[in-house]
């Protein structure tokens, strides 16, 4: 199995997921083991083949450009776990 | 009993008003009140609200509703826990979406009830539908209805085991990496992917928006054509729905496969294939050619690189998708002092393991420095993937392969080991990757102990009429979908 570069509290961090010390040292053990499985992708010489985004192409999909109705203001709002006036509430951005 | 008939039987009895739509729905109500605290199929269910749909039907029925104008008139269908149906909660088996109630229909939804069917349930699967046990739900886990002991397969494991135990008619799940087929092979039942583009995923929570699609779970082939017609079709609200029109799926049903070209891929005969099923595959291609198919060996190359590719595809699209549920719009929220720790401690106390490990590793292939030798040579190897496959159907019409390599493992057996639990997903991988069609249906049983095998057959983009044409002519010749586990069959 190839070494690992890969740093869970790093990586955990710009994924916005808290973890424990006991779950850092668990995943960074498990994510090694799968990337040591993914490297088998090196073997391919893939230097003329074009990537895959999606398996069937479509491009530019438009609709008409008008006014149509959407999700009422009060049901959007009706699972935040904070609202008022209309609004999500969050905590402090900005001093 | 009623919840143990197929579509087509329920509607004609419907049709011919001998039983009401109350009481189908009721003998569903009652065969899950009798064993679900056992196999766990179900997270939540309104029996009050399905009811009244019920009775709604008989009133619509009274007044000259039938099948031919709605096909699904009166037919109780469960959802899995993935898909929105208004007013009813919505947790894709995650902490982290708290009390959420579903504000609207999914479009999938939507055509159900134009069709007549009775919408009822939540569905217990692998959280966010990352797994192939049902292990990852944070509801517990679904029992396998032939083995209490073992897994029924995953991420739709509710889907697959409600329908086998005939807890419903039928039922709808997604599949991204063989999430809706291969429970339906542990489960005995038949679990259809429809073409990337089919069906509309507005409604779906999504996981790799590149590779799920929403399809059926039914008691046979005939089901799941009727199913698939009434849920296909072009949708404004998703724009990867593609505009092909909707075939009448249940004429391709002719019995006739003189003459097709099913291909057997020699990588698909691996080690890790167990003997059994192994041997069960063969006997279907001999029962296929029999009924006049031509069998030809073909070549999938890259078979062998496809877990690699979906586990950097799947999870980098993850990663992005996840990113919604940070305790701001709905779910739930561990507050904090600034948003960025509220993020961090709400997305750490909701997700799961598996949901954490990927969302980590989907983060790493896209990070800065990464990108190319990860996500970008995944998205490579997947055009060489999809390649091959339309290689192979210049050749052929039909792919034929085992849908897993072993049947139903015990829980717990392979949860600690995430790789180990990925390599079992390893034939069903490369259809989502080439964004073909695919189905699975029983082909017959283990010994000791007697768990159900599955024929997976693999079809040309929107090739479902052949391939639903094999799967038929193949199933009404061998007599495997009549098969019920006993644990759910007692007491009749």
């Amino acid at each position: 199995m190839a070494d690992t570069e890969l740093d869970v509290k790093y990586v955990a961090h710009l994924a916005r997921i808290a973890l424990s010390p006991a779950e850092e040292a668990k995943l960074g053990a498990q994510l090694g083991n799968i990337l040591g499985y993914i490297e088998k992708l090196r073997e391919l010489d893939v230097s003329q083949v074009e990537p895959t985004a999606h398996a069937i192409p479509l491009i530019n999909v438009m609709r008409p450009d008008e006014i149509r109705p959407s999700l009422p203001v009060e049901d959007a709002l009706r699972n935040a776990p904070a609202q008022a006036n209309g609004l999500f509430l969050v905590p402090k951005i900005v001093e | 009993m009623l919840n143990q008939l197929t579509i087509a039987e329920l509607t004609a009895q419907l049709s011919r008003k001998e039983v009401s739509a109350r009481e189908a729905t009721q003998a569903c109500l009652d065969q899950i009140g009798r064993i679900d605290s056992q196999l766990h199929a179900f997270l939540s269910l309104d029996a009050h609200d399905a009811l009244a749909q019920a009775d709604a039907v008989d009133r619509a029925i009274a007044g000259g509703a039938n099948a031919t104008a709605q096909p699904l008139l009166g037919v109780p269908i469960g959802i899995k826990d993935v898909l929105a149906v208004k007013g009813a909660p919505l947790n894709c088996s995650s902490k982290i979406l708290g009390k959420y109630v579903s504000p609207y229909d999914a479009t999938v939804i939507e055509k159900l009830r134009a069709a007549g069917a009775v919408v009822f349930g939540r569905l217990n699967m692998d959280e966010f539908a990352m797994g192939s046990s049902t292990e990852n739900s944070a509801f517990g886990t679904t029992r396998n209805p032939w083995d209490l002991s073992r897994i029924p397969g995953g991420s739709s494991g509710g889907s697959a085991a409600a329908v086998a135990a005939d807890e419903c008619v039928a039922t709808l799940g997604s599949d991204t990496g063989g999430s809706i087929r291969q429970p339906a092979a542990l489960c005995g039942c038949v679990g259809l992917k429809p073409t990337y583009g089919r069906v509309s995923r507005y409604g779906l929570v999504a996981f790799a928006s590149s590779l799920d699609q929403i399809g059926p779970f039914t008691k046979d082939v005939r089901d799941s054509a009727t199913l698939l017609e009434v849920i296909s079709g072009i949708d404004h609200r998703d724009s990867t729905s593609l505009p092909q029109p909707v075939p009448h799926y249940r004429n391709a049903l002719t019995g006739d496969i003189k003459g097709l070209r099913i291909g057997l891929p020699k990588e698909y005969m691996i080690g890790g294939l167990d003997p059994e099923v192994n041997s069960a595959v063969q006997a279907a291609v001999k029962q296929l050619q029999s009924l006049g198919a031509e069998i030809v060996e073909i070549s999938l190359p890259h078979t062998d690189y496809a877990v690699a590719t979906y586990y950097i595809v799947a999870t980098a699209e993850a990663s992005a998708n996840l990113a919604r549920f940070d305790g701001i719009r709905y779910g739930q929220r561990v507050d904090a002092d600034d948003p960025l720790a509220l993020y961090s401690k709400t997305r750490g106390a909701g997700f799961g393991d598996e949901v954490k490990r990927r969302i980590i590793l989907g983060t790493y292939v896209l990070s800065s420095g990464y990108y190319d030798a990860y996500y970008l040579r995944a998205q490579k190897v997947r055009t060489l993937i999809r390649q091959d496959f339309l290689k192979a159907f210049e050749k052929v019409d039909v792919i034929v392969t085992p849908t897993t390599p072993t049947a139903a493992f015990k829980i717990g057996e392979k949860s600690d080991d995430p790789l180990q639990m990925y390599l079992s997903d390893i034939f069903t991988i490369s259809c989502n990757l080439a964004g073909i069609s695919g189905i699975s249906l029983p082909c017959g049983f283990t010994s000791n102990p007697r768990l159900p095998i599955g024929l997976q057959l693999l079809g040309q983009p929107f090739g479902e009429e052949t391939l639903l044409r094999v799967a038929q002519a193949y199933e009404q010749s061998t007599g495997w979908h009549k098969e019920r586990p006993p644990f759910s069959a007692a007491g009749k």
